[in-house]
This record gives structure tokens, sequence and C-alpha cells, in this order.
């Protein structure tokens, strides 16, 4: 079961989250969109919308910390460990919240705007159960590991577990050592990922931070307009030079 | 100097009639499709009036368009790059659906399906967005032929603008001397704020023409070109999820038609035709210090296309001889810059629009008919322009950023040409002081009256195709086996008909036009291309037949 869970499951995961993304990015270049509601309804998403994913880029950038960085590194530059701990649990707990909260408040204006509510997809409510499951999870964690002193610590179990993952030598035993409120977590999480690439989520991945250094005005010719590949190499079109501009 | 073309309209104003034609057959093009109901790339304005959406002019409410910041450069009103990115996850200023409006059809089918009673049976209207019953109060045109009277009349931005500055000393009477109609479509602007709000970089300027287009497969739906244009003239397809603007009718343009809404006009009052316009300057010119000198930087980024050394330039740039013969005898540049009769709407926007009006003389002279005065004489009209200081500063706050003196001059010349003309028209011997008067000769002024009065189809639209050498691109042709009913043709890819490379657009629409020519109901699956089905006219509720593949019938 442990293998299973902690070392077959993440490799299919992996394989349906990047073989989804690169599939649905070559397929579906129309349907990769936020599918904004802000047309419909916009006051209560003016505070719940920001309020996501503020709280959700600090959640992501918690998990990089705590899980790409070994705990060794911490150490080196004198981090205690309980000093760590009570800067993630107060940081991770407010971000956490905000994000909850925030999930909570655009589930809500979904449910009660007529429009929006109409306008939510199956695929959608899918998403959201997943989505807030693994937000829950997540809060859980962070709960059950401040008020019960069993708790193991994530940093010596689910952390060298994930780096193990990419070099392709699961640590499964380490994963297994930890407390069952990181294993819902660490589930939830995952079917989060699966499920990723074929829902509106993939907006994510698509986020325009080329805005900050590309020009103001885009000039484009009329023929390099998608559809119209390149010629791959041998399969270039019959023609001579000069009638190309 | 960096010479390009740009493909640009001119409308006069004094010959619309209000009838809508261009916004009807406009919809009927592009925007009859689930997610657009609200959006009319082309809407016709009553002015004054609040216009589409309500009250868009107010910029400090919608936050569209440049300014001029102290350093003397222009930024986005909305803030720099990085503070559009932290507003990205919802929009501070992004109208709402309640701002156009809320779009209905009617319950036509309770008049036939009714249970025999003592009432009539009532088509109730009916959201398209939500289904329900609901109330109608607003609409794209609601206050036309200023409806709703003064009271809607007085929510125009210019009109309080206009009052505050008279500071209500003279009487206020503009919506009873004055009221003319404002079509608009996009303005394909040489500095468009939108293009400069896309975080996705998804909308741009096509080289060859300067048409301005939002790629549909790159746009991500942030949403901040809405915000982004003062003239709010993109639109969120609230199905599809992405941005839609006017395509300035590209695939006509391109073969040498005018667009659909200057096609039908009535008034018979577009002119389509060629700029050559500097490139390098339009920063420069965008970023003038006084709102008023706006115009005059716009008119100057304009390049004379019989000057040799603009010539050899767009030559150099590779512009094709046709589109320099094109701007030769442009419309629009005889409008906008030989005659000086058509002027950019809102320049203090700072994006350079590239559709330009020819202000209304009309309404000064139904109101001086209606006084009894001779209102075509060339004294008694000079002077009523002079006099009518409220629709000249209303005129003015439109085109000019408020500078009176370019409108009056236009005004001048307008009134010049009808009262030169009816002299001729009359018998008389022309009177070659009228012209002079407003700074013309004789002849321009004949030419300028043939340009706008007898206004001759292959005068008013004078389009260059797009460039033969280029035409293998424009046909998107990959493969002569992919043609019609070719073997390569509705190659299915793993995921039914959209996926893998799209159908050329003119087989699509080939196809699609034929198929409701002969099929019996709407939108009916074509027998012979089961498991195909248009995704762009699919609304997302259900899964019409033909959605999916059928299991056994591989082949």
């Amino acid at each position: 079961m442990n293998v299973v869970l902690w070392g077959v499951y993440p490799y299919l995961v992996l394989v349906v989250f990047f073989g989804g993304l690169i599939w649905r990015y070559r397929y579906d270049q129309f349907g990769w969109t936020t599918r904004s509601s802000q047309l419909y309804e916009s006051k209560l998403l003016r505070i719940a919308s920001p309020l996501f994913h503020f709280g959700i880029l600090v959640v992501v950038v918690g998990h990089f910390i705590g899980l790409v960085i070994p705990e060794s590194w911490t150490d080196a530059i004198g981090v205690s460990e309980h000093m760590y701990h009570v800067m993630a649990l107060s940081l991770g707990a407010v971000a956490g919240i905000a994000t909850l909260a925030g999930v909570a408040l655009l589930i809500y204006r979904r449910r009660k705007t007529g429009p929006v509510f109409m306008a939510t997809t199956k695929n959608d409510k899918l998403m959201y159960v997943v989505l807030v499951a693994a937000i829950v999870a997540g809060l859980a964690t962070t709960v059950v590991s401040v008020f019960d002193p069993n708790v193991t610590n994530y940093r010596e179990t689910v952390s060298p577990w994930f780096r193990s993952l990419w070099v392709l030598q699961p640590d499964v035993d380490a994963m297994a050592a930890a407390s069952t409120s990181f294993h819902v977590h660490v589930v939830v999480g995952l079917a989060l990922f699966a499920i990723w690439p074929f829902t509106r989520l993939v907006h994510a991945f698509t986020a325009p931070l080329h805005y900050l250094f590309r020009p103001y005005i885009v000039y484009r010719s009329r023929d390099d307009v998608p559809g119209t590949r390149a010629a791959r190499p041998g399969w270039d079109p019959v023609g001579t030079r000069d009638r190309d501009r | 100097m960096k010479v390009m073309a740009q493909v640009a309209m001119v409308m006069n104003l004094d010959k619309c009639i209000g009838c809508h034609t261009c916004s009807v057959t406009c919809k009927q093009a592009w925007t009859n499709r689930a997610g657009v109901e609200y959006v009319w790339f082309n809407n016709v304005e009553t002015r004054p009036g609040q216009g589409y959406p309500r009250r868009y002019e107010d910029q400090d409410k919608w936050r569209g368009g440049w300014e001029r910041n102290r350093r003397g450069r222009i930024s986005l009103k909305t803030g720099g790059r990085a503070r559009r990115l932290l507003s990205i996850f919802a929009s501070p200023v992004q109208p709402e659906l309640s701002d156009y409006y809320e779009p209905w059809t009617y319950d036509y089918e309770n008049l036939t399906r009714a249970p025999l009673g003592d009432d009539f049976p009532v088509a109730r209207p009916k959201s398209l967005i939500t289904g329900e019953d609901m109330a109608i109060t607003w609409s794209a045109n609601w206050d036309d032929n200023l409806g709703g009277g003064p009271s809607a009349a007085m929510l125009d931005p210019i009109v309080e603008k206009v009052r505050r500055e008279s500071e209500d000393k003279i009487r206020f009477d503009l919506e009873r001397t004055f009221m003319f109609y404002l079509p608009r479509i996009c303005e394909h602007c040489l500095n468009p704020s939108c293009m400069a709000s896309c975080p996705s970089g998804a909308i741009y300027k096509r080289e060859e023409d300067g048409i301005v287009l939002v790629d549909q497969d790159r746009c991500r739906g942030w949403r901040q070109c809405i915000t982004g244009c003062p003239y709010k003239k993109i639109y969120f397809n609230h199905k599809s999820g992405k941005a839609e603007k006017c395509t300035f009718c590209y695939p006509r343009v391109e073969v040498g038609i005018p667009t659909v809404c200057a096609e039908t006009c009535v008034g018979r009052l577009r002119y389509i035709g060629v700029f050559l316009y500097d490139a390098d300057r339009v920063t420069e010119a965008a970023s003038v210090e006084n709102d008023q000198d706006l115009y005059e930087a716009q008119l100057d980024l304009m390049l004379d296309p019989h000057d040799p050394d603009v010539i050899a330039a767009a030559r150099n740039e590779g512009i094709p001889q046709d589109w320099i013969d094109g701007a030769q005898r442009s419309p629009v540049y005889a409008l906008a810059k030989k005659y000086k009769v058509a002027l950019p709407l809102h320049p203090e926007y700072r994006t350079m629009p590239m559709v330009w009006y020819v202000p209304p003389l009309s309404p000064i002279v139904d109101l001086l008919a209606e006084q009894g005065h001779d209102a075509e004489d060339a004294g008694t009209l000079f002077g009523a322009i002079e006099a009518l200081r409220i629709p000249v500063e209303y005129l003015a706050e439109l085109f000019t950023a408020g500078d009176t003196e370019v409108v009056t001059d236009v005004l001048r010349k307008l009134a010049a040409m009808r009262s030169y003309m009816r002299g001729i028209n009359l018998g008389k011997d022309p009177d070659d002081s009228i012209p002079a008067s407003v700074g013309m000769t004789e002849e321009s002024m004949y030419e300028m009256y043939r340009l706008m009065a007898i206004a001759k189809y292959d005068e008013r639209y004078v389009i260059p195709t797009a460039h033969t050498e280029q035409a293998h691109d424009l046909e998107e042709m990959g493969c002569s086996l992919d043609f019609d009913e070719g073997p390569g043709m509705y190659e299915s890819g793993p995921v039914g008909e959209a996926s893998g490379r799209p159908v050329p657009m003119a087989v699509e629409t080939f196809h699609a036009l034929k198929q409701r020519q002969e099929s019996d109901t709407i939108a009916a699956p074509d027998p012979q291309r089961s498991g195909q089905v248009n995704l762009l006219n699919w609304d997302g509720l259900g899964a019409p037949d033909g959605l999916f593949p059928g299991k056994g019938d591989e082949g």
C-alpha cells in the first residue's frame, strides 16, 4: 500500500500533469483562459479573488521553501527548528486562512449569483471540491501539528520523500513514517495536480510575467499567425527564395 | 522615419440618419453568437447622450487610455506594469454587464403554445444571461433620439463638463438645439492602450495594414484590455472567456471590399482608405504636453503620399506599390489632412485613433431654418457657427480636446462648401470669395464637394488588396490535399475536429454556409461528417449530437 501511494501514485500524477499540460497547450489554446466571471458580478469578486490568489501565492512559496530546501541548509545559516516552525506556522496559517476565506467567498458568490452559477461547469465543481479539500487538509496539518505533540516533523519525512521523487529514487519509508494528516494532504494535493491540466486552473501556468518586459505596442506580420507553421526541415514548400518577401 | 500603412475610416456625421443599419449588419456578421449577446462592435449613439457602455467617456471613473506624467512621458492611466499585474485578480474598473445592458430575447413560443384562455398570450422578455423573466431597463441605444429626455442626456459626461465650464451662465438648452448621431467602431489606434494593457501580449497591430486584432489563441482572459481601452471597444466574451473586438472586417478588407458597416451604410457616410504614417514618431506625438495639441501632432504623423522622400522610404519598408498608389488616392487622407475637415474622436486619450469624423453642420443649419433664416447663406451660417457656442464647445470636447477654434474652422469650411455650391446650382456666377474666406481655392472646394457630396463608391472606398505574393499565406494553405473535399480534408485529431491544425477559414466558412443553406433544422450536424461539431458555435450547454464520435462507426 505504501509503495502504491508514495512510490507509484506520485509518478502517475506527474505523467498526467505534465502530459496533460503539454497536450492541452498544443491542442487547446482557445480553451486556455481564466474564464473570468467578473462581467457578471464584481463586488464580491473584488474582495474574494485577490484574497484567494495572494493567499495561495504565499502558500506556494511556503511549500517551495518547506519541501525543496533541506533542513540542513536552514540549520547551517543558524535558523533553529523552533524559529523555523514558528515562522512557517504563523505565516502559513495566515496565508492558509486567507486562501480558505477567499475560496469560500468565491464559492458562495458562485452559488448565489445566478449568472455565475449558470456559467459553472461540472468540471468546475469537481475542481472546487478537490481544491477546497486540499486547502482544508493543508490547514488541518498545520492545526494538528500545533496541538498534537506526536506529529512528525514534515521536514524529516515529507520533504526528503518529495526531493527523492525527482531523482527517481522515491524514499517510500520516509513518507510512510509521516503522520496521517500529511498523508491525507499529500494524496488530495496530488489529486489536485492530476486534474489541474484539465480544469480552468491551467491559467496559472500562463501567468503573464513577461508583461513586465515586453514592449507596449505589439506589431505582428499577417503571415506569422498560428496555423501557418514554419516548414519543417526537408519539407520546404516548392518555390524560389525571391518569392519570399 | 519608418513608414507604415494604416487602413483607416472617416465618417461624415452630417449624413448619419441614425438608422443603425451598420450596427445590425455588423452584429449579424460578427457578434450573433453565445457569449457576445451584449456586444456591438459597431454602435450608433445619439449625442448628447450617455453612449454605450453608459458614460464610457468618464475616464475619471473608467481609467482608460494614457496620461502624460510629470516626466513628460505617457503611461497607462491605470498605472504601470507592476501595478497592473498586482490588480490582475480583480480588475478594479472593469465595466459590469449592467454598464452595458442585460441582453434579452422574448418568449415567443408562448404565443403559440399558451392554452386557450380569456387573455391574449404575451411574449415575455427573458434574460439571455440567466434565462429568467426580466424587466428591460436599458439597452445599447436606450437613449436613441434623446429618448429618456433631459434626465438621461444630462448624464452625458461631456454635457456635464460643458455645463460646468459655462458655469450655468447660459441657459442650458443643448438638448433642444442640438442632436446628432455618432457611429462608433474600434479606432484601430496607432498607440493602442488596450494592447499596452494586455498582459499576455495577445493584442497586436498588423504590420501590413495596422488593423488591431486579438489573438484568440493567446488571450487568457485577464481582461485588462477592457479597462485599458478608453472607447470601451474591447468586449469580454463571457462564454469563451476571451476578449473580442471589431476586426475592421479584415477578411473583406484583404480582398479590397469595404467593411460590413461601411458597405451597408444607408447614408453612405463612411470612407475607407490608407494612411502612410511615421511609426517612429507615434510615441513622441502621443506625449505632447498640451491635450489640445494632440490633434495637430496626430495630423503631423500622417505622411504626404506624394512626397518623393516618403515614397522612397515606403518602398524601403517593403510597402507594395499599389498601397502607395492607394495612399495617394486615399479619401481619408484627403478629408483628414488635405482639407482638414475630419477630426479624431477624443484625441486627449492619447491613443492616436484612426477612425476620424467630419463634425456635423446640419444641426446648426436646421436651427437656422427653423428660425426663418436663409440657412445656406454663407454670411448667416458663419455668424451662426460663432454664435452657437454650446454646440461648438460640445463638438470640441469630442474631437479636439476642447479646442473650439479647430471645430469652428471645420464647420466654416463645410458651410462655405454648401453656400458656394448652392450658388453654382442656382446658376449664379461662382463666388470665389467664399472659398477664399476659409483659405481654400475654388478647385479644392469643388474636389471636396465631389468627395463629400457626390461620394462615388470607388472614391469613398480605396482599399488596396492584400498582396498576391502573400496570397498563399492568407489562404492559410498548408497542403493542397486539405481543400474542399480533398482527401486531407477534415482529418480528425485525437479529440475531434477542433484539435490539431486549424481548418482554413475559407473552407470552414464554405462548409458552414453550405450546411446552413441545406439543412432543415438549426445547427443540424452534417450526417456525412458525424463526430464533428464546430466548437466555436457551441454554447457549452449540453452535448450536441456529434460532439463525440459514435461508438462503432469509424471510417
